[in-house]
């Protein structure tokens, strides 16, 4: 069930990605406070229908690769916040809404 | 100029959680049941991502002021329209009648 | 959704009488706070519904079965499964996880068929089981709704669904968990997973020391539903045993 190796994703687990800074109207699954922050692939869930057109009652097809994608805390937040120097965010990111990020 | 929605609410300010416990009361596990069933096959009336689109969409102080099945029955609702299912008419309708009945069982009432 | 529906929660007297011509008059049963083996300080349904939102529930119900939308019989069914599934479900596939090494890998390797193989099914969405060590704490929300392993561990608490938790959970996760009493010392890496798509996560807490001799049933009766989603750890064993 998980495709670790999805023959046309994008990214692979270990690469730097940055989450794109947009703000599009509509149903969105990637939330506001990640969006241009920079993290990691630990993860590739497999792919799954759009969720931005499921929202509207369509098929959300061709399947989008989701990643999991981990965040120093740190790198979200810059020190605005109440967590430790190790801790960290994962969140779930569809393929369209990541960018390689400057290594 | 960057938007942040209602619902998108990570890294706000808010204040202390109240962790009280509630269990589902009947009438909330039935709107809960409704839109489960509504949802998956064979009615398949809606996706998930349709419920969610329609509860962001709700008026703000129904999403924060109102309770969580609050915010679902409303947006059962609007499915139920937006699908040809039922017209706001004959909710309306029929949603005076239901307040007329429970306020005079509930005697006292005017 | 399979025929693993008829099982409900281990040893627990769900006998109930609902499904039956269940009305607005008829209300939760005192049986069914007790069987679910924890307590409801709150037990709101004793009163007739007297908000307009009850009122719209209604409404749009009787015109759905009036119309032959919906019938009665299924909306209560529905109500049955979801009243079958409880913390105690997920209690039993962590106890297991702790005394089975391999079906710990299975449930870390693929959530949603070693959770079936307990009898629960988990369809439509990925269950993702995280491990709580002693080097990393994981703690799950969901910052744009309310998205759970439901189907495991039944209808989230109200807390998991506030304004207050969804925001700060990402952003003040250690001050979160002090409200709930669990503090952790700072060089354990505390991840908040934001449950931001099709992926459900079940957190499996550390097992507590001192359970060594613990049967699998009272390891479950120690797992609870906040270390299933990491705002606590799972109980220490009580009594303490003692030396």
């Amino acid at each position: 069930m998980r495709a670790a190796d999805l023959p046309d994703a994008r990214f692979r687990v270990g690469d730097r990605v940055r989450v794109r800074a947009a703000y599009p109207p509509g149903h969105i699954r990637t939330p506001f406070y990640l969006r241009g922050r920079t993290g990691r692939v630990i993860g590739v869930h497999g792919a799954f229908p759009n969720p931005e057109r499921l929202a509207w009652g369509e098929d959300g097809l061709p399947p989008i690769p989701l990643y999991e994608v981990v965040f120093a805390m740190a790198a979200v937040w810059q020190g605005d916040g109440a967590y430790g120097a190790r801790d960290s965010l994962a969140a779930d990111i569809y393929e369209h809404w990541l960018e390689e990020a400057a290594t | 100029m960057a938007q942040r929605r209602m619902h998108d609410m990570g890294g706000l300010e808010a204040g202390p959680i109240d962790r009280r416990e509630h269990e589902p009361t009947l009438v909330e596990r039935r709107i809960d049941a409704m839109m489960m069933i509504l949802r998956d096959k064979p009615h398949a009336l809606w996706k998930t991502d349709e419920n969610r689109r329609t509860i962001e969409g709700l008026p703000p102080e129904l999403y924060d002021g109102g309770a969580y099945y609050q915010r679902w029955v409303e947006s059962m609702r609007r499915l139920l329209v937006e699908k040809g299912v039922l017209s706001d008419a004959e909710i309306d309708a029929r949603l005076a009648e239901v307040r007329a009945r429970h306020r005079g069982a509930a005697g006292g009432g005017s | 959704m399979s025929g693993a529906d008829g099982r409900g929660p281990q040893g627990l007297a769900h006998s109930h009488d609902h499904g039956h011509d269940r009305r607005e008059h008829g209300h939760r049963h005192d049986h069914e706070a007790a069987a679910h083996g924890h307590s409801h300080p709150f037990q709101p349904d004793l009163q007739e519904p007297s908000q307009d939102w009850e009122f719209l529930e209604i409404a749009l119900r009787e015109l759905l079965i009036e119309k032959g939308v919906l019938s009665a019989r299924e909306i209560a069914e529905k109500i049955d499964q979801w009243d079958r599934r409880t913390p105690q479900n997920g209690a039993e596939v962590i106890a297991r996880a702790w005394v089975d090494p391999d079906y710990k890998a299975r449930l870390l390797a693929d959530g949603n068929a070693a959770v079936a193989e307990l009898g629960y099914p988990f369809e439509g969405l990925e269950l993702i089981a995280v491990e709580n060590t002693p080097q990393r704490h994981h703690m799950v929300v969901c910052t744009l709704c309310s998205c759970y392993p439901r189907q495991l561990l039944g209808i989230p608490p109200l807390w998991y669904k506030s304004r207050a938790y969804r925001s700060r959970a990402v952003r003040e996760p250690r001050a979160v968990l002090a409200e709930f009493g669990t503090v952790l010392p700072e060089d354990v890496e505390v991840r908040v997973l934001d449950s931001t798509a099709d992926c459900r996560y079940l957190v499996i807490p550390m097992r507590p020391a001192g359970t060594e001799g613990l049967s699998e049933a009272d390891l479950a009766a120690l797992v609870t539903r906040d270390s299933m989603i990491g705002t606590a750890q799972a109980r220490a064993p009580h009594p303490a045993p003692t030396a």
